[in-house]
């Protein structure tokens, strides 16, 4: 998957003063486990609880406290390894990350270093244009989570929070298979995705669920590897691209002036748009990591992974195929339907009541846009999938027009009700009657005769004509029957 | 009412059973006692009102015919515990005035068996030390007197203050913890009977950690009986204890005084190391000869890496307590002197707070576990682990019940006698006990005669896994025959 000789696509290289330069990007995404208790504690993982009321004596670190292992989290670890196609390790181990700080009451991280639960995988990331990508992943390992330190209460003092202290995290290492910011951007987004069909995490980048370490390095393409840095703890998908651009912009001007990668940590200042160095390899901790002798090896029977896995949901590469497949839509509206569970199920429901291509038109353009603009999750819609499907199918049979069912979605987004009812009452039926539409058209015609005449000279001028039918029907014609009808009368 | 003190357990029980006296009584008299003791330095706080608060409760309780298996008995608790409400410092200055706000599990079974805490008692600062001289608090003294000397004598640690305690009649049983020895060493050098239990027996919760993978829970007592008494109401499964085993406990007082005839006892030759006493030799080869009259078997065996024991232990103990004692860095609980930065107060903190034995251990873990030396020395030394334990294997495979060695190799020494030797001489008082932790098997600590000088010395028996009962039945045969040795009131 490394292998140097994958030829880059052009448009993915940066060009420098010395020739083109190829991005090679791997990112450690930390994802706090959804689980009701802590990795090592049954303390509460709800967030924005007042500062240090989820801290067990476990948390704090009290003397002579243990940790004991909370299988539900194992459990989802198992299920995300599931969900990425990867190898689940039957046995693997915990060991002790040794550092000071004030938030991490023990001294050290419970992690796993050595033997990880679960092991190799891969993530197909839609790039498109029917272009695709595979990310391999390395590894995923469950981890405690340090708590918070906050510095800017007292000028003298800093202040510890540890209701984040000792919450698991699931460690999900990529390999260094991404070349552009895009792809990074793109994969983070296909695995958030999976994480949350799962519900292993919810996601929520703002709530620092989800939050990425990005390793970059540029080369000359087809040169091995360069020196990597590693930008920590970037909390949104838009900055992690932004860390990367501005990252690799900086080693190619080092390289390019004749110097050297240093490796180290950095971090990225998004409101200056660079990146700052934290410390050097050779200031880089000596963590000390052993087995923890608190902890016996983590053993999972095979039957319990094949009961995680009979327990899967669809996932989302699934799901995408059997969407095009079933509704023959196309391979890009299925992955904007499938990019979140909820939104996916929606879809389904509108097809089910209508044409399923014009479901999917109404459920990308429509219903997202507007959800969009107002932020509303899907969840909370004002439309429903039944109120939705009513008015997809009464699209689909010809009972209103396209720009009539504009105007029937607004009513039932502020209003509600019943779309066949709400067609009925308020007349918004499609009018196919010749007769009726003639007549209209024989009225505009007869009150515009100089556009009738230049129409005849340049026909593309019926589509006025059309306009002023259509506004006098009050949209209510059959916009084909006009066109029929006018170009018959005008003679074009 | 020193005569209330001179009574075993078992005893006590008796006389508590049929209200010869009470449960206030008995514990009055152990009050009075350690206030006559002080000089001792066995406690490093003594909790009256606490014990004989309980003492009443234990009466109620025998009034209604509902006495537990420890009911009154007057009880020194390491201060290595942790106890509800009663400051725990594990002799350690960095602890500060730490008061827990819960009871380690081990001392909340006793107490729900109804015995009563009279205080908290000396070790060495976090268990670390075989003479009890790195505690905070200093050095508790060996009841016991060379003939003819008033030298003060060490009681052994680390759990000096347990085994000086009962000992000295201070009190009627005592919560030790066995890391390297630390039960045994200090039961040998004080006519004491001490047990290390099976690793994962005793649950560890609430003991303030020495080195994860090698600490247990277990008594010093007066005589092997009480002894087992005291075993049966610490030992249990405790699911928030990931190493403790969930299997029954079963009568250890039934195991005293059962036949030994037929077991098989190993000798191990490996444990006749250069410069043993001949006493120590002789106090060996008499054992093996009181085990054989009655009735068991005495084969050699061989243990082939026990040499190797002792190095190992000394990189997995310290590189386990280097990552445990991470968490005393004066931001939550105990001492904290301040700085400039945070760096600089962890510092301070931990300067002022670690005696010299705590931070040269300290270093040592950081310095095994460290990148480039992780290799050499913690993986070796858990291989060497590795084969200690399958040495015990092959032996126990062939048919041994229970393995005979000497508990020390030697019998107390002066406190301050070994101030300027290196740290390494110090270390090699555990060379006969270390292999158990390493094994994780049980072992019992038994007097069983004394020096030319008049000190106590004693055997140690090594059992198969959760294989306490053979223990307390060979043991038991070894203080018959040989008594029980009680040392002279002059303190």
């Amino acid at each position: 998957m490394n292998a140097p000789s994958k030829i880059p696509a052009s448009s993915k290289l940066i060009a420098g003063a010395t020739g083109d330069w190829e991005i090679v990007i791997g990112l450690e995404i930390h994802a706090q486990v959804t689980s009701e208790a802590k990795l090592f504690s049954g303390s509460s993982t709800g967030f924005g609880a007042s500062p240090n009321s989820h801290v067990s004596l476990v948390d704090a670190a009290m003397p002579g406290m243990l940790p004991v292992l909370n299988h539900e989290c194992v459990r989802q670890a198992i299920r995300t390894g599931l969900g990425v196609k990867a190898q689940i390790n039957l046995t693997s181990t915990f060991d002790r990350k040794n550092y000071f700080y004030p938030d991490l009451p023990q001294g050290y991280q419970i992690s796993q270093y050595k033997s990880p639960i679960v092991g190799e995988g891969v993530v197909i990331v839609d790039m498109g244009e029917g272009e695709q990508i595979s990310v391999g992943i390395e590894r995923i390992h469950l981890e405690q989570d340090a708590g918070k330190s906050i510095h800017d209460q007292d000028p003298r003092l800093s202040f510890v929070d540890l209701n984040r202290s000792g919450v698991a995290l699931m460690e999900i290492v990529s390999k260094p298979d991404m070349r552009s910011s895009d792809e990074a951007k793109a994969y983070v987004t296909k695995l958030r995705t999976i994480l949350r069909y799962i519900g292993s995490c919810d996601g929520d980048m703002d709530k620092g669920n989800l939050r990425a370490d990005v390793n970059v390095s540029v080369r000359k393409p087809g040169a091995p590897f360069g020196t990597r840095c590693e930008i920590k703890n970037v909390n949104s998908i838009r900055f992690i691209g932004q860390a990367i651009e501005t990252e690799a912009r900086r080693q190619i001007e080092i390289l390019e002036d004749g110097g050297a990668i240093d490796q180290e940590t950095r971090l990225f200042d998004p409101v200056k748009g660079e990146t700052r160095a934290m410390r050097s390899k050779e200031e880089a901790h000596d963590y000390r990591y052993f087995p923890d002798p608190d902890l016996l090896p983590l053993v999972v029977e095979q039957s319990e992974v094949d009961e995680l896995a009979a327990g899967l949901p669809e996932l989302p590469d699934d799901k995408k195929a059997r969407f095009i497949r079933d509704y023959g839509v196309t391979p890009y509206d299925a992955m904007v339907l499938t990019l979140e569970r909820e939104s996916a199920d929606f879809f389904e429901q509108v097809a089910k009541r209508g044409d399923p291509k014009t479901a999917a038109n109404w459920v990308i353009n429509e219903l997202f846009g507007r959800l969009n603009k107002d932020g509303t999750p899907i969840t909370e819609s004002p439309v429903s999938a039944a109120q939705l499907g009513g008015l997809v199918k009464l699209v689909a049979d010809g009972t209103i027009s396209g720009k009539i069912a504009k105007d029937l979605f607004e009513i039932l987004w502020t209003e509600g009700g019943d779309p066949r009812e709400l067609v009925e009452s308020r007349g918004l039926k499609q009018v196919t009657d010749t007769g009726a539409i003639e007549k209209v058209v024989d009225e505009v015609i007869a009150a515009n005769p100089d556009k009738v005449e230049q129409a005849k000279a340049k026909p593309t001028l019926a589509g006025w004509f059309v306009g002023q039918v259509m506004k006098a029907s009050g949209g209510k014609a059959n916009p084909q029957a006009v066109n029929d009808i006018l170009k018959r009368k005008l003679g074009i | 009412m020193t005569e209330l003190c001179d009574l075993t357990f078992a005893e006590a029980r008796k006389a508590l059973a049929a209200k010869e006296f009470s449960a206030v009584e008995l514990n009055k008299a152990y009050l009075e006692a350690m206030e006559a003791a002080r000089g001792l330095n066995a406690y490093v706080l003594e909790t009256p009102e606490i014990a004989l608060e309980r003492a009443a409760e234990s009466d109620a309780r025998i009034a209604r015919g509902e006495a537990g298996a420890l009911e009154g008995l007057p009880l020194g608790v390491k201060d290595l515990y942790c106890t509800e409400g009663v400051r725990t410092t594990a002799c350690s200055k960095i602890l500060g005035d730490f008061t827990p706000p819960y009871e380690s599990h081990v001392t909340s079974l006793m107490r729900s068996a109804g015995a009563v805490m009279l205080g908290k008692l000396n070790n060495d600062e976090f268990a670390m030390g075989s003479s009890n001289e790195t505690s905070a608090f200093g050095t508790p003294v060996n009841p016991w007197r060379r003939k003819g000397s008033d030298a003060k004598l060490v009681a052994g640690g680390s759990s000096g203050g347990s085994s000086a305690a009962v000992a000295a009649r201070i009190c009627l049983g005592a919560t030790a913890t066995d890391t390297g020895g630390s039960i045994r060493q200090p039961a040998a050098f004080t006519g004491t009977v001490g047990v290390k239990p099976t690793y994962g027996r005793c649950s560890r919760w609430g003991i303030v950690a020495f080195a994860s993978s090698l600490d247990q829970a277990g008594p010093i007592a007066r005589d092997v009986r009480d002894a087992a008494i005291l075993m049966g109401s610490m030992a249990g499964y405790d699911k928030r204890d990931s190493t403790s085993v969930d299997t029954p406990v079963p009568d250890y007082e039934a195991a005293v005084g059962r036949s030994v005839k037929g077991l098989r006892i190993g000798v191990p030759k490996e444990y006749r190391v250069d410069g043993m006493p001949a006493e120590i030799e002789k106090l060996w080869s008499q054992g093996a000869e009181q085990l054989k009259a009655a009735g068991a078997e005495i084969v050699e065996v061989s243990l082939p890496h026990t040499k190797y024991a002792l190095p190992a232990y000394y990189i997995v103990a310290p590189a386990e307590a280097s990552s445990n004692l991470a968490r005393y860095d004066g931001v939550r609980y105990g001492a904290r002197v301040a700085g400039r930065d945070i760096t600089e107060m962890y510092e301070n903190t931990r300067a002022a707070g670690f005696g010299s034995e705590v931070r040269r251990r300290i270093m040592i873990g950081a310095y095994v576990l460290s990148a480039g030396y992780y290799d050499a020395y913690y993986v070796r030394a858990q291989k060497v682990r590795t084969l200690i334990k399958q040495d015990f294997e092959t032996v126990f495979a062939a048919g041994v019940d229970a393995i005979l060695t000497p508990a020390t190799p030697s019998a107390a020494f002066g406190v301050g006698e070994m101030a300027n030797a290196s740290p390494v001489e110090m270390y090699l008082n555990d060379v006969f006990t270390v292999t158990v932790n390493m094994a994780g098997l049980p072992g019992v600590s038994v007097p069983a005669g004394l020096s030319a000088e008049g000190l106590p010395l004693a055997l140690q028996l090594i059992g198969r896994p959760f294989d306490e009962e053979t223990l307390f039945a060979t043991a038991a045969v070894i203080e018959d025959a040989n008594g029980r040795f009680t040392a002279d009131r002059w303190w």
